[in-house]
């Protein structure tokens, strides 16, 4: 028997954390203008040492004001989606939930979108906006996946489908009719990094993101008991009702900040945390924080090819994983129809 | 923690708990209804049900499908509120206990949902640690020892290793039984345990049943609709009929051919054997014939 240990929990997260910081460098040097390894690592340590003001300003500017800001907004939207996936396959007992399949992407984009269109003024009103509409598109699609008083796994991919696609109709729907200026709308609703975020709105998404994934954490235990079914997980002595309660609000938070930072980047917290599933197992206790680091890597990497394949040019990194991920939803499909 | 330390701090919970002797479960005029909607008319009801148990006693529920079996055992989980009537675990009310302590008390084996994400055996016994667990809930040695100590009592200890969707019907039948076991319950609940098994795979979970009652001093309920291991395995038999408790007593009281018939809907032979024990043998319509023994 090799139960969970403190030790492996932190070995692994200690190698993902490494693995991580290395995507980060190697973000920080890719991008239309190509930079060094040993510029990079001589501007870091410069900074390290707080010696910041002998930077070169192009470099400043590229490197700390630029890269390292979005970079730093991929981490946490990468986290908040891989762990509100991850928490959304658990609650729902189905490997193929996602704040993107269920819907719960648009909505918080609806919200969004509203709140930008209604209270541009108020920084604030866009992520509380965001939330609600998840919240409400959440429970929405809970209610549209019960069947008889029981969760119905394909009514409710179904009704996820649905209501993503109802509320994409609403959001073409107000932009065009908003008199706003919401050109930049269409490349934010595919997700993408590149919107530079106030910096009240990054503390707002830091104590947000550390909130929610420190709420999912403290339920991973009874995550893994609820995956064997609710009535069994109350019968080993899990208060379902609870754990439910504190897992939709969270998951509803961390993609609302997510998408209200970044918009709808599909499939990170579909695969993320399948992948990390295959590599360390499927209990919570450890899939949380691994696929927090792993989904920060996965859209770090990939808003860095996003950067370079078509440079100068930019995708948003939302068509890059969708470009992977729609292939390995479709064969994750089939291996669970087998 | 050995084993002989765990039944230690088992008689000395026992001891702590019953004073005088009080019976360990006592069922007391327990009844429910269902209904689709609040206000509409009840779909099916469990008319008032009285029964007791004590320690080291196997309890058998029988009764036809839809007969209100696992509803009566959904109210002794304490997951049911009883429409009237109370259900008590030593001398307390079951549905006033925490989900925590009331899963350190009571386990309840219900038929299996699939595993979403299948676990390790080991992890998956371990969940039956989890009402004691703190924090994480990470595995402590005595919890550890106990899986083990479970998984052996089943005689699966083998399997710790392996993964629950690479064993088969009969193995994850007794690592189920074994995560309940880990529970340390004064009562085990098992909701038709020999549903997909073989009779021989039937006869040797029963026989262990019975072993582990005696061993770890524990209150076992089974509901089934197989007669004749009722019969061999059950020391006092309740029999529902339509959401009515019809008889409770030994399988020799209950066990009357014209009840049983009118029950069952079938034909029957019941003949008292060797050890008192009734044997129920079923007769084609057509001749009047015994073809099978239940």
């Amino acid at each position: 028997m090799r139960p969970l240990t403190l030790r492996r929990l932190l070995w692994t997260c200690g190698s993902l954390s490494a693995v991580l910081f290395v995507v980060i460098v190697l973000a920080l040097k890719l991008g239309a203008v190509p930079i060094s390894v040993t510029d990079l690592v001589m501007s870091l340590g410069r900074v390290a040492i707080g010696r910041s003001d002998r930077l070169p300003a192009d470099y400043r500017l590229i490197v700390f004001d630029l890269r390292l800001p979005r970079i730093f907004l991929g981490v946490m939207v990468g986290a908040a989606l891989s762990v509100a996936g991850a928490a959304f396959q658990a609650l729902l007992r189905n490997p193929l939930a996602d704040p993107y399949v269920l819907g719960v992407s648009s909505g918080s984009a609806t919200g969004a979108l509203i709140a930008l269109i209604v209270a541009p003024q108020f920084a604030l009103a866009t992520p509380l906006a965001a939330f609600l509409g998840a919240v409400i598109t959440i429970t929405g699609v809970y209610l549209l996946g019960l069947r008889d008083g029981n969760l119905d796994s394909t009514t409710l991919l179904l009704g996820g489908i649905i209501c993503a696609s109802f509320l994409s109709s609403i959001i073409m729907f107000l932009m065009t009719l908003s008199s706003r200026d919401l050109r930049g709308m269409p490349f934010w609703l595919m997700g993408d990094l590149s919107t530079p975020q106030p910096s009240e709105l990054q503390w707002i998404f830091l104590v947000g993101l550390i909130v929610g994934i420190g709420a999912i954490y403290t339920t991973a235990a009874d995550l893994n008991l609820l995956l064997t079914g609710e009535r069994e997980a109350a019968h080993l002595g899990v208060e379902v009702t609870r754990v439910k309660l504190v897992v939709y609000v969270a998951a509803s938070l961390l993609t609302a900040l997510a998408v209200s930072a970044s918009g709808a980047i599909g499939y990170i917290g579909l695969l993320v945390p399948h992948a990390m599933r295959f590599l360390f197992g499927s209990d919570y206790r450890i899939l949380i924080p691994t696929s927090a680091l792993g989904g920060a890597i996965a859209i770090v990497a990939a808003d860095a090819l996003a950067r370079t394949v078509a440079a100068p040019t930019e995708l948003p990194v939302g068509a890059v994983t969708a470009i992977a991920g729609a292939p390995i939803f479709i064969y994750l499909l089939r291996r669970r129809m087998r | 923690m050995s084993t002989s330390d765990a039944n230690a701090t088992l008689a000395a919970r026992d001891a702590a708990a019953s004073p005088i002797e009080l019976p360990r479960l006592a069922v007391e005029q327990a009844s429910y209804a269902y209904a689709h909607q609040r206000r509409s008319a009840p779909m099916f009801t469990l008319g008032a049900t009285s029964f007791q148990a004590r320690q080291r006693e196997v309890v058998a529920i029988l009764g036809p499908n839809a007969s209100g079996k696992s509803t009566l055992m959904q109210i002794i989980s304490g997951a049911l509120k009883p429409l009237s009537g109370r259900v008590l675990l030593d001398g307390v009310e079951i549905r006033t206990l925490g989900t925590r302590t009331r899963a350190q008390r009571i386990a309840f084996v219900e038929q299996q949902s699939p595993l979403v994400f299948p676990a390790s055996v080991g992890d998956y016994v371990l969940q039956g640690r989890h009402a004691y667990g703190r924090a994480l809930h990470l595995a402590t040695e005595e919890d550890i020892v106990l899986a083990m100590n479970a998984l052996a009592q089943v005689g699966a200890e083998h399997l710790a290793d392996r993964r629950m969707d690479q064993i088969s019907g009969g193995e994850k039948q007794r690592v189920i039984l074994a995560r309940a076991l880990a529970q340390q319950p004064l009562l085990l609940l098992l909701d038709e345990p020999t549903l997909h098994l073989d009779i021989g795979a039937q006869v040797d979970l029963l026989e262990r049943l019975r072993r582990l009652c005696e061993e770890n001093r524990q209150t076992v309920i089974v509901v089934t609709h197989e007669l004749g291991l009722a019969a061999e395995f059950a020391d006092q038999v309740v029999l529902l009929h339509k959401g009515k408790c019809l008889r409770v007593g030994t399988a020799a009281e209950v066990y009357q051919r014209e009840l049983l018939e009118q029950v069952f809907g079938a034909s029957m032979d019941v003949e008292i054997g060797p050890a008192g024990r009734p044997r129920v043998s079923l007769r084609s319509r057509s001749d009047g014939e015994a073809r099978r023994t239940m």
